[in-house]
Formats: C-alpha cells, structure tokens, sequence
C-alpha cells in the first residue's frame, strides 16, 4: 500500500489536461511499455511565446498520471525558457511528496517536458523516441544511460545506489549494475569534494606533533581513562598518524567482546569532540 | 476506513478467520493459557487439544498413518508456509549430503525461488524448470532436469498468481526415479481443492493458516513418516524436537478448527465460488475488449482469475478499484514495490502491454453474487477511464 497525500490522490483521480493537444507545436513521448510507464506530452504556444494549452497522456500507477497531471499545470503560461528550467523538484513541489519509490515518476514528467521542448526546437523531430540515449547503458533492465544517473544524481543531490533506483529505476531490476552506479557516484561525489577539511582539524594540524600526542594523551588520561576504569578496563596511546589515533585496549577491555562498540562509541567520541571531526580511533 | 462495502476478492493474499474458527481459538488466549509442555493439569491438557488439532489438519490432507501412540505425527506445526519450505529444502539436504542439486520451477513462491537463489550464492547447483505461455511445467525439462545427484525437488501444489494447478503426484513420482526427496508448497491448494498425500509418493508438503481462514502465523509442514528429517529450528522438545518453541497453541487450535471447515467447504469452492468466479471472467472479458485470462483454464484453482487488461498499468486499477472497497491484488511492478512485473508472468513471456495491467482476483466460500454482479458493472468504467488518459490506447 502506498502512502499518497491527498494532493496526489485529486491528480489521479482528476487528472487536468489529459488528452493530445491538436496540431501541436511541441510533441514528445518519454518511457516505453517494457517499463511500466510512459507520458505523452504536447503542447501549443500562443503568440507571445508562452505554453497556451498542454496536454498529457500517461500510462502508470497513480504517481505517475499524478505527475503528469501536476506538471501540465505548472507549466501552462510559462514561456519555453522557463519552461526547461522546471525539474522533478518543482513537480513533487506541487504535489506535496511522492513516496520514495516513486520519485522516477516525477523524473519522467520533467524528461517528457525537455523532449517536448527539443521537439518543437527541431532538435528531435522522429515521436516516441526517448531522450536517454545519450552516453553509454549502464542499466539494461531499464535502458539508463551513465548520462542520466549522473545528471539525476547532481539534480537531485543523490548519493546512493538505492537512491538512484528510486529516481530513474537504474539498478531495479536485475541489480547487475549495482557496483557500476556505485562507481558512477564514487566519480561525481569524489570530484565534487575534494578533501575538505574542517577548520578544527587545520588548527590541530598546524601544532607541533609533540603538542598533538600531549593533547590527545592528556584527554585518554583525564576524560577515557576513568571511564574505562569503572568496567576494569585500560588504555595505552601507542601512535598517531594523520587522522588516526592508534591505541591499545588493557585489561578487561583487551578481551571484551564489545571492544569495538567502546572504540567507537567511547575513544573516538570524546577525541571527535574534544579535538575535530574528521578524526578516528583504531586499536593495535 | 469509510463505511462503505468491502469486497474482499484478494484470498490468495491472506483469508478472513472464520467465526467458528476464532470461537474455537478464543479460549485459549486469556482462559486456558497453560503450556502445553507444563506438568500441571492446566497447561498439560491442553497438549489434547493440540494433538486434536493434528488430527484435524491430517484428516484434510489425507495424512493418515499414525505411529505407535495413535497420534498424526507426519504433521509438524510451524509458524508460516515459508518456515515450512525452508525447513523442507534444508532438512533435505542435510539428509542426503552426498546430493547437492536442488530442483525447482520458476514460478515458485518467493519463499521458495528465493531459497534457491540464496542455495546456489551457497555453492548448491540449482535447476529451475520452465513454463510456456499459460504457465505449464515444461515436464520434459524437468525429467531432464532430475538426476541421480539431485538432493530434493520442489513444485508448488497450486500457483499463487495464475491459480494453475501443477501434477506434482506425477512429479513426485519422477523425482523418487531417481532417489531424489519431493517437497511440495501446497499453501494455495489447501482447502481449495481436494488434496491426499496418502494416494501419493509426496514427501513432504507446506501449507498456511492463514490462506484457509485461520489465523496468520501458523503453519504446518507435512513430513511422510520413515523420512529423514532434519529440523531448522533448534532448542526444546516441542513438535516431538522436530520444531522448537513453545506451541502457538491458540492458532494451531484455530488452525484444527479451520482445517474442519475446509474438508466441508471444499465441495462448495469447487461448485459455488468456481460459478462466481466463471461469472466474474465472463462478465468481465466479455464487457471489456481487450482483457484475458490468464494461466491455464484446464488445471486452474476454482477461485482464482488473472485478468491481463491491455494499456493500462495495474496499480492504477486497484486504487480506482480500492476506492470502490473492492480488493484485488496485480501483478505489475508498481504494486509490488520492485519495478518489474511478476516473474510468474515474465516466465511465461506474458507481453508487457498485458502484464503490466494484470489483476487477480481470488474469491472465498464468503463472497456472494451480487459482490460479484457489482464488480462486473464497474470494471469496465474504471479501465475505460484508465485508457482514456493511456497513449498506448487505441480505440
């Protein structure tokens, strides 16, 4: 059972502008049957340029005529520059939410929307043809280009593969190209930001390292030490390296099957918010 | 939920409890809470009334042999179909661990199409027999399939989506050519048509409680007595160490009591609700162009109909449908969460403009004619309304 709202409801059950606009100036149809959906806009301008009349035709789960529906009425009266400016963003906008899953439905809605506008720009003039096909296929299942993912994932600031799948159905089916969407975000992602690193941790960098191992042994000696000691447990700095705080874990914590949780949880908290974020605790 | 009628058409997903059937089950929740295993009369005798139960589900399989107490112990209680097939298929291959293969068809359940996914990441070779276009086991295939080094094959009795009926008598058959065990997931066929493992070299079969108006959460694997088993769950003594944790008594209770019921509706399944369910077919394709059964008309369940509507897209039906209170289920993807259709459908190259729009309906003993007379009438609004807005319609 989906979650729709109430807004996503009254778009399906009363879809607005549904039909074909006659002798359209712009004409595009988006999706295929194979995937379980598919949107047929078209639309006609009025003499200053503006989207007069828009029309939709869908085939698709509610969240799909739903988007449809919502998208013909937002761009009726825009102008086709800003027309192309609209995203999946501004559809679920106006519908209040979609279900996760069911996100790709607004992509959709925008993909048709640009193919409608390359249409009547003359750049696509062949109908039914989809605009995916730039770049190289990386879902099969689907059809979705290394173009399309990339794009998606930048619109919609996307850093997952689950996230990518609930979008554009990459990933959906199959799963074979789980490991290749992931490489795709490790690109974007890792090129984005490059190496940023919090202020706290430059300022503690910039400290001579006889200073750096006073400071972190002096929080093991007054804030970790006492802690551990209340379980029988102790704790040895051994070395520091860049980020990493090397350690060893003494007596009942040596054998303690919950080490790891008090490494983490424990030294590494303190040290994240006494010292900086980015740092990190390992025993040897 | 408003007040309007609901017309529940969705009994392959899950069945009403029956009033006799809870009445049955109600005093051992709050009145008679003891643990059957206890020593003291209170909780001791209720082990009676599990055993009662026993005999009530074997009567309705037709798990007649009794060992040397007089008690039904081919029949194990578990907590769901799936727990049974998984407790099958591995006891199985624990038995004979010198057999690695694992037979099975593609149009298993998930409880057990995904078992074999699972067995073959462990390293089990695994066969999946095919089916054609109405959903029929590829027999030759599956001959061929069965060899001396297969461990156990698993059929489904009835399928869940298409409500096909498969001859796993006969399959049983072939799989003991060649030493292998037969585990069958008879979860759909139970209580809908008559079902007799004694007749048959069937090894072992799983059903459901909740598919035949007992309570959700109460299971039954059938075990032939002199097989090998192995049981999954380990710890107590319960189901003679074959099944640990304490009994879910109520619901075994109920699971009895319903068991009952269904050796008397059966007649009516296979008389009344198969009519209703011919009604509904006829009524439906005949007033809608373009929509058809699907699966195989000769070898189906009687209360089960998948109906593949062309041009429109299943998720869309059942919300039209669900605001009219009628429930139904779709093999689409939309529905299911995943984004493809049915593999049950995809296995029998079902084409994407009819799979994607296929709804199933699954009637009970409790629906009535005019439940039916109303969907006919709507029906074919709701999926003239849908192709309205459709660009692959055409008039």
């Amino acid at each position: 059972m989906w979650d729709y709202n109430d807004k996503v409801m009254d778009h399906f059950l009363h879809p607005r502008n549904v039909g074909e606009v006659e002798n359209p100036d712009g004409v595009a149809q988006v999706g295929n049957m194979s995937c379980g959906d598919a949107l047929k806009l078209s639309f006609k301008l009025d003499k200053d340029g503006r989207i007069a009349e828009v029309k939709f035709q869908t085939f698709g789960c509610a969240s799909a005529i739903a988007s449809s529906s919502a998208l013909t009425e937002l761009v009726k009266g825009m102008t086709l520059e800003e027309a192309e400016k609209v995203t999946n963003k501004d559809i679920v906008a106006i519908l209040g939410d979609l279900p996760e899953a069911k996100l790709h439905c607004s992509v959709m809605g925008m993909e048709a929307l640009q193919a409608a506008i390359a249409n009547y720009r003359g750049e696509k003039t062949e109908e039914g043809h989809e605009d995916d096909h730039q770049g190289r296929i990386v879902c099969k299942c689907f059809n979705v280009t290394d173009t399309k993912i990339r794009n998606i994932a930048l619109d919609n600031d996307l850093h997952t593969v689950e996230e990518i799948t609930d979008y554009c159905k990459a990933g959906g089916a199959c799963g074979s190209c789980l490991g290749e969407i992931q490489d795709i975000l490790d690109g974007i992602w890792k090129e984005k930001k490059p190496e940023t690193h919090s202020s706290k941790r430059a300022e503690f960098m910039k400290m001579p390292l006889i200073q750096r191992v006073l400071k972190v042994q002096e929080l093991i000696d007054n804030e970790i030490k006492p802690m551990l000691e209340q379980d029988g447990g102790g704790i040895e700095l051994v070395d520091m390296k860049d980020n990493v705080v090397y350690v060893k874990l003494t007596g009942h914590c040596s054998s303690c099957p919950s080490a790891g949780i008090t490494l983490k949880r424990g030294v590494e908290a303190v040290l994240k918010d006494c010292l900086f974020p980015e740092i990190e605790v390992e025993s040897v | 939920m408003s007040s309007k009628k609901l017309i529940y058409l969705d009994n392959n997903a899950t069945t009403a409890v029956a009033p006799e059937v809870f009445e049955a089950m109600r005093p051992y929740l709050c009145e008679r809470y003891g643990n059957p295993g206890s020593i003291h009369t209170f909780g001791g005798s209720v082990m009676a009334k599990i055993e009662e139960a026993r005999e009530q589900v074997a009567a309705l399989i037709g798990a007649s042999r009794k060992d040397r107490h007089g008690k039904f112990t081919e029949i194990i209680f578990t907590s769901c179909g799936s727990e049974s097939d998984n407790t099958a298929v591995f006891s199985a291959l624990r038995a004979c661990p010198k057999r690695k293969k694992v037979v099975i068809s593609v149009v298993e359940h998930p409880a057990v199409l995904s078992l074999g996914k699972e067995l073959e990441k462990r390293g089990y070779p695994v066969s999946y027999i095919p089916v054609d276009s109405k959903g029929r086991l590829d027999m030759e295939r599956y001959e061929e399939m069965v060899d001396s080094e297969t461990a156990i094959v698993s059929i489904m009795w009835a399928n869940n989506e298409t409500g096909n009926i498969y001859p796993v008598e006969k399959c049983a058959e072939i799989a003991h050519r060649y030493g292998a065990l037969f585990h069958t997931d008879a979860v759909q066929a139970i209580g809908k048509i008559p079902c007799n493992v004694s007749d048959s070299e069937i090894d072992m079969l799983s059903l459901s409680g909740h598919k035949l108006h007992a309570p959700k959460g109460v299971g039954v694997l059938y075990v032939r007595r002199g097989i090998n088993f192995h049981p999954m769950q380990i710890g107590g003594h319960q189901e003679r160490g074959r099944r640990a944790g304490t009994e879910n008594v109520a619901s075994i209770i109920a699971l009895g009591k319903a068991a009952e019921l269904a050796m008397k509706s059966i007649r009516d399944e296979n008389t009344r609700v198969k009519a209703l369910r011919d009604r509904l077919e006829q009524g439906i394709c005949g007033s809608i162009p373009k929509a058809m059964v699907l699966g195989d008309p000769e070898n189906r369940l009687p209360n089960t109909s998948l109906i593949g509507f062309e041009a429109v897209e299943g998720e869309s039906i059942l919300m039209m449908m669900d605001r009219l209170g009628i429930c139904a289920s779709s093999g689409s993807a939309c529905t299911t969460g995943s984004l493809e259709p049915s593999h049950v459908l995809r296995a029998m190259g079902v084409p994407y403009t009819v799979a994607h729009g296929a709804i199933r309906f699954s009637l009970s003993t409790y629906n009535t004619a005019d439940e039916i007379e109303f969907v006919i009438r709507e029906m074919p609004g709701i999926i003239a309304w849908l192709r309205k807005l459709s660009p692959f319609w055409k008039e």
